[in-house]
């Protein structure tokens, strides 16, 4: 693999991710963190979505009409995502009912049509595609963190097996109900947000008022 | 009439599109700097929301529903495997005649909403709307009154945002938390005050 596939693939996990330094995708990605199981099959959704996506608007790039691009674009990945949606209504029934609109709201999922524009459109096919494999691996990396905590601090479980026995049936864990509920992932994503700019400063947003602190030197 | 209100309250307050089921979110943290722009486009949403949601219902009752076709004599086709494209094709047009009726007959109203219609055609809260109304198998009326009820609260959610985070600008933010971070944890706390309407029994 190149050096410069692999910076395709690796960039988007933290460097330059989609949600955190972005802002693209978090739409769908918060609602269906309650459960691992879950959002692990979202991820699993969301990345053969982009990257399938971006590999065919690759394909016709150079075909497509600038003044039509987008209703094109939208056409490509609605039809990929009722792909997914039928195949989890085939094998994964009960997964797809948890899931609820989420899976057809992939569509308007800003990742997805975000990569599209800003790098299919200008990329032969084979990049385009581990672009989108890196893309959706970075929105996995953030989902599965966030239902990780969800799953584990509000019900004691992961994936289903009991990790922290809860108080209820004999054990010592009493469940955090607020993880359940909406505002726990935002509450997360914010931390995980503080988190990874603490590591890299250069991702650090520049303050629109800055208060003027006067040294003990200086006078009014 | 009573539970077209009730409805309607529901989806503003209880159900809220932005702050319970974290719909338009992109949209929602990016363009919630400013009160004026966020009034914008929650009135963008609002219209397009109260178009769509009841055009969509009408595509799926008699076009896309499982023996919807039998007015045509094919009582045995089901459609409905195809909404999705059909639903993100309605609102993608809906937005392109919206702008262009508003561009030709309401100048003013077109230069004040600006870039942000073409964007509504990808913010998740309409395509979400559109669902919702599928899934819940609201009858026409309904979704006129959900289509409505889910733009205002939608609106009411970014304008309420954009005020808080116009006066937190002068607030003194640790570094790694400065804009996003802290937006998201603001985000937070306004969708626990938002679930003290949950206990509601409409």
């Amino acid at each position: 693999m190149s050096a410069n596939a692999k910076r395709v693939v690796l960039d988007p996990l933290i460097d330059n991710n989609p949600i955190t330094l972005q802002i693209l995708g978090i739409c769908s990605a918060l609602a269906v963190t309650t459960t691992l199981s879950a959002s692990l099959i979202m991820c699993l959704a969301l990345t053969s979505v982009i990257a399938l996506s971006n590999a065919s608007i690759s394909m016709i790039r150079d075909r497509i009409p600038s003044s039509i691009r987008i209703i094109v674009q939208m056409t490509i990945i609605a039809s990929l995502v009722i792909v997914v949606d039928q195949i989890l209504k085939a094998y994964a029934y009960e997964t797809s009912k948890t899931l609820s609109v989420f899976v057809g709201l992939i569509i308007t999922n800003c990742i997805v049509l975000g990569r599209a524009e800003a790098f299919a459109m200008k990329n032969p096919v084979g990049i385009s595609f581990l672009d989108g494999v890196g893309n959706g691996l970075g929105y996995s990396i953030v989902l599965i963190t966030v239902a990780v905590f969800r799953e584990l601090f509000g019900s004691g479980t992961l994936l289903g097996y009991t990790i922290l026995p809860l108080v209820n049936d004999g054990g010592w864990y009493e469940p955090n109900g607020l993880m359940l509920l909406p505002p726990s992932a935002f509450f997360i994503i914010g931390l995980m947000i503080w988190l990874i700019r603490t590591y890299q400063p250069k991702q650090v947003e520049k303050r629109e008022y800055q208060v003027h602190r006067i040294h003990r030197t200086e006078t009014y | 009439m009573e539970e077209t209100i009730s409805l309607l309250i529901k989806s503003i307050f209880v159900e809220n599109l932005a702050l319970s089921f974290f719909l338009g979110m992109c949209t929602f943290l990016a363009v919630s700097k400013k009160i004026e722009t966020a009034l914008g486009l929650g009135a963008a949403v609002i219209v397009v929301q109260a178009i769509t949601v009841p055009a969509n219902n009408l595509i799926y009752q008699f076009v896309l529903q499982d023996g919807a076709l039998a007015w045509m004599g094919l009582p045995e086709v089901d459609l409905s495997f195809l909404g999705l494209i059909s639903y993100i094709g309605v609102i993608a047009a809906m937005v392109q005649i919206l702008e262009m009726t508003l561009d030709r007959y309401f100048p003013a109203l077109y230069n004040a909403l600006g870039v942000f219609l073409p964007l509504i055609t990808v913010n998740c809260a309409i395509l979400g709307g559109s669902l919702f109304m599928v899934e819940r198998d609201y009858n026409f009326s309904e979704s006129v009154t959900y289509g409505i009820g889910s733009g205002i609260g939608w609106a009411l959610a970014i304008t309420a945002l954009a005020g808080i985070r116009e006066k937190l600008k002068y607030s003194d933010v640790p570094d790694g938390l400065q804009g996003l971070g802290i937006t998201f944890i603001t985000v937070g706390l306004m969708s626990m005050g938002f679930m003290a309407f949950s206990g509601i029994q409409l």
